[in-house]
């Protein structure tokens, strides 16, 4: 423990990544590199059905002939995906039923999140699956949910309880062979979440999950698979952080949400993983793949996102708007300082008729970063009377920073209609001084202006959340103006 | 209060104030007047601390300190207060939350706890009654779509809030209707104090009619070249610049 305290005294003194703390908890670990063993290893650890393993391997083989994509805006040295460990568990931890059981040690990482993994999250009316590099340690308020028959549990529980189910829509909407990062994802992945919300049913709180990378040299390939049956409703909240290491880290997850008729998911994202440090060094290397697809009529599926954290981030969540009436929505906040690179947007995938889109992207790029908007609204040709309104909006802070914008379109109904606005704007030096000479110190200053360029965004937040991704703006942007 | 003494201030490298002497003792009004280009805004500016306005000669000497050693928002928290001509927008960010940042941002820098929201609320909208300053005002984006009164007004109503030991006004005449500008007149005169010492800035002695200062200054090419009560004021509008620069050379 004293090794820990010493290390967090040095975090705090010299850096400024609040959550760059490591936790000493005994792990457990596949053997280092990646080859069918592996997945067998995984497999096996999880006590999966042979069909489970044999979707993995499939993976595995498909993934040995694909590339890695290049055509983002990021750059990064080569990863040797033989150089890495694919799972770690804390060890003696096998499901707990309350929080009793669970390691105080771990608790206390959760505190020093600021997750109130307790009484005080019944009170804010949050439960939390609470995802320990590869395994869950806790859930709470389980039994709320199962009264309203929302099953919400870790996936690998899923796959042994409800294997029909999870058989029944995993990959379908990101299929295994969707890309590099999603077949190793499909491959290796070693927990997550899933949800799932019968016919009729308004979840009755708000889902949350948070993910922490903490053992080093590990990768994180969480799977979240979310389905919400017709006509209900649910929102869930993933956060993220991992501690600082001098190596980066890759963390490739897929998140799959399948709305059926009439039926509306909320998700948001509030992403704090370790960017590196103010040279460059280390961070985590973020490939994510999330999608929704709103696969009944009349359903909706919103994503919002606040993406503060990781070396790179790249990164894409989209809604297929299979139903008729159906729609999508996105909505964006992503900052890059220091090297910090985020290559990230939507797409918008218009199938049914009278489909409508909403993007909303606000990019803030500040120090040495690269900020890119990428974004597709495409129109089938049977998508009667679809629209879309996109809005991507650039902020600057500083002059060695880029933003960009790559938005594709392309319509094939001719009864469509596509909006796109973009703007690029500077911080202005009478706004600063305006708040300098109100007294604001020009860090909270910055943060107080970047926090009004992202309102509408913000405002889309689960309340309980807003507060802590305004603080986030403002930490992540310190040292931004010198 | 303060002292200003032979004062220098290049822009980019060109010297705007070339040598300006000036005393204000607390409690006192004092009026600069000046026409455009002799730096009456370099003198707000200066004094507030914004970038770019370098003292190359001289001293500022406020409550017996050095403020040209001060940050603008250290300045703002020892009670330095511009009004400024211009007042900027801040999209996103309400008027409310400006306020209460701006606040609790002065009273930390003074060792002082925060105000809650409801707190700073109650003392907005003890000032904001005599300014006509709305409550859904309030709700909008900092000068967001406001009009010249209204942003005026609200400068007012942040001079009352910060409560300033010394508030310069610059310019506050200018864009506003003879109505807005008794009611920001007014405004001011209510903030009148034996503590609190004001420069007023500005082209027109229109103003001056509203606010009645103790001492008048002319400004012209970056000096002090007349000096008196507020009869220059009214001098100088009979005559005009031209016709006192000439007096004085």
């Amino acid at each position: 423990m004293a090794a820990v305290e010493t290390r967090e005294k040095v975090a705090a003194l010299g850096q400024k990544y609040k959550y760059g703390f490591v936790t000493d908890i005994e792990m457990e670990r596949a053997p280092k590199g990646l080859n069918e063993d592996t997945v067998r290893y995984i497999s096996a650890k999880k006590n999966e059905p042979e069909w489970m393993l044999e979707w993995r391997l499939s993976a595995f083989r498909r993934w040995l002939e694909m590339r890695e994509p290049t055509w983002a805006r990021v750059h990064y040295p080569k990863i040797d995906y033989q150089d890495s460990y694919y799972y770690a568990a804390p060890k003696n931890a096998p499901l707990k039923q309350s929080l009793d059981e669970v390691d105080p040690k771990l608790l206390e990482t959760y505190n020093k999140l600021g997750i109130p993994l307790s009484e005080q999250m019944l009170l804010a009316g949050v439960a939390v699956d609470a995802v320990f590099d590869s395994v869950s340690v806790a859930t709470t308020f389980k039994e709320k949910l199962s009264e309203a028959g929302v099953i919400f549990c870790p996936i690998s529980e899923a796959i042994r309880d409800y294997p029909d189910m999870v058989r029944k829509y995993l990959g379908t909407v990101v299929p295994v062979t969707d890309n590099f990062f999603a077949t190793l994802n499909s491959a290796v992945f070693s927990d997550g979440t899933f949800v799932y919300v019968p016919k009729g049913v308004r979840c009755p709180m708000e889902l949350s999950t948070y993910f922490r990378i903490n053992a080093s040299e590990t990768g994180q390939f969480e799977r979240t698979l979310i389905i919400a049956d017709e006509g209900s409703y649910v929102s869930y909240l993933e956060g993220c952080t991992a501690p600082k290491r001098d190596e980066n880290q890759l963390h490739a997850a897929v998140v799959e949400l399948v709305a059926l008729e009439g039926a509306e998911i909320k998700y948001s994202t509030v992403q704090n993983w370790y960017p590196g440090d103010e040279e460059g060094r280390g961070g985590i290397f973020n490939f994510v793949t999330k999608r929704g697809d709103c696969r009944g009529d009349r359903s909706k599926i919103s994503w919002t996102q606040v993406e503060t954290g990781s070396a790179i981030t790249w990164k894409y969540p989209s809604c297929i708007l299979r139903g008729d009436d159906t729609v999508g929505e996105f909505y964006s906040i992503a900052i890059a300082n220091h090297f910090q690179q985020a290559d990230t947007g939507t797409k918008m995938i218009h199938l049914g008729k009278n489909t409508r889109s909403r993007i909303v992207s606000k990019g803030i790029s500040a120090g040495k970063a690269q900020n890119t908007y990428r974004g597709l609204v495409s129109v089938h040709p049977k998508a009667e009377g679809a629209r879309n309104y996109t809005q991507c909006d650039s902020l600057l802070i500083g002059g060695e920073c880029g933003a960009h914008t790559v938005p594709y379109i392309e319509s094939r109904n001719p009864s469509a209609r596509v909006e796109h606005e973009a703007t690029t704007s500077k911080i202005a030096d009478d706004q600063l001084f305006y708040c300098l000479q109100r007294g604001i110190p020009q860090e909270e200053a910055v943060a107080l202006i970047v926090n009004g360029f992202c309102k509408e965004v913000l405002q889309q937040l689960p309340m309980e959340f807003a507060v802590e991704a305004q603080k986030l703006v403002g930490i992540s942007l310190e040292g931004s103006v010198g | 209060m303060l002292e200003i003494k032979d004062l220098h201030v290049a822009v980019g490298g060109k010297e705007i104030l070339k040598g300006l002497t000036l005393t204000v003792n607390a409690g006192e009004v004092h009026a600069i007047m000046g026409p455009n280009g002799s730096g009456k805004s370099t003198l707000s500016y200066v004094l507030a601390g914004r970038a770019g306005y370098e003292v190359t000669d001289g001293s500022i000497t406020y409550n017996g300190e050095d403020l040209n050693a001060l940050a603008p928002e250290a300045r703002a928290a020892k009670g330095v207060f511009l009004a400024m001509q211009y007042p900027v927008e801040i999209p996103g960010v309400t008027t409310m939350t400006f306020l209460k940042t701006a606040l609790n941002a002065q009273r930390r820098a003074r060792g002082e706890s925060d105000l809650d929201a409801l707190n700073v609320l109650k003392r907005v909208r003890e000032k904001a009654g005599t300014l006509k300053v709305s409550e859904e005002m309030l709700r909008r984006a900092l000068n967001v779509g406001f009009s010249g009164g209204e942003k005026k007004r609200l400068e007012i109503l942040q001079m009352a809030l910060f409560e300033p030991k010394l508030a310069i006004l610059d310019e506050t005449d200018s864009g506003l209707d003879i109505d807005a500008l008794k009611l920001v007149a007014e405004g001011v005169n209510t903030l009148r104090a034996p503590d609190r010492a004001m420069l007023v800035i500005t082209h027109y002695q229109r103003l001056l009619n509203y606010i009645v200062p103790d001492r008048v200054h002319v400004l012209s090419a970056g000096r002090i070249i007349r000096k008196g009560g507020k009869e220059l004021a009214h001098e100088l509008e009979a005559k005009g610049y031209e016709q006192i620069v000439k007096d004085a050379a």
